[in-house]
């Protein structure tokens, strides 16, 4: 018996947290589900090797992580990744901005938006922002902001060019910025 | 040097967050928002989503 290793009950009670996080990057709950089953077994498994140096749930969501990557690895592979489903990246940047290039709406004070974070109804608004956002655009965003993984990293991921993850990332803040602005910061003020 | 337009400058304030930046594009990028109060409050909220997107990936 070692004297680091964790509470398997311990570990369970980390699964709804584990859930969301993975139902946001992979969209699909039965996938995240069995994804979350694999970290939690594998943290199970791999308890021993836990050190009290982290938290349970950061070791949790570095287990995770890696798990999403595999999947996101094995799709790509299988050429499951749309390019740009469903939304024309060009009609977002021609609603945001004249054709000379100003902004068609400047973007208006947010005041403290900080004070948001601490609200849970702004979270569940930042989910659905998120999930908003066409697949491959939401997955650099989350990759580079979730993860904190480097463009570099996300191109090799998503096996695209660093010109087209810069791309995608900056129309990621844009059409995030815009849903919270029409479903957060415009209402709260 | 040409002056950045708005959809240009944002394209550049959010690269910035990827990549370093060239001392060029900082003086042109700095140009633009001494003159642009709607960049500047774009770039105030950049920082805020970077900085909510860690505290979501942190608190969850």
């Amino acid at each position: 018996m070692s004297g680091g290793a964790i509470d398997p009950e311990e570990l369970q009670q980390h699964r709804s947290y584990l859930l969301r996080y993975a139902i946001l990057q992979l969209r699909d709950p039965h996938l995240a589900e069995d994804v979350v089953q694999e970290t939690l077994v594998a943290a199970i498994e791999g308890r021993a090797k836990f050190s009290a140096q982290s938290s349970p749930r950061t070791w949790l969501v570095g287990i995770l992580k890696h798990k999403i990557l595999d999947v996101l690895r094995k799709r790509s592979r299988e050429a499951e990744l749309p390019v740009a489903e469903g939304e024309d990246p060009d009609e977002l940047l021609d609603s945001l901005f004249q054709q000379d290039g100003h902004w068609a709406t400047p973007p208006r004070e947010w005041g403290d938006p900080e004070k948001s974070l601490e609200n849970a109804r702004f979270w569940e608004i930042f989910e659905q922002c998120c999930q908003r956002m066409p697949v491959k655009t939401a997955r650099a965003f989350m990759m580079r902001e979730f993860m904190d993984m480097s463009s570099a990293e996300i191109c090799q991921e998503l096996v695209i060019s660093t010109t087209n993850c810069w791309v995608l990332l900056h129309r990621a803040r844009l059409a995030l910025r815009e849903c919270l602005d029409l479903n957060w910061f415009g209402k709260a003020g | 040097m040409t002056m950045l337009n708005c959809k240009q400058n944002t394209e550049l304030l959010s690269q910035v967050l990827d990549r370093p930046a060239t001392l060029r594009e900082r003086l042109a990028v700095r140009l633009h928002l001494m003159m642009c109060r709607g960049c500047r409050n774009f770039d105030k909220q950049l920082a805020f989503l970077r900085k909510a997107g860690q505290e979501w990936a942190r608190k969850l």
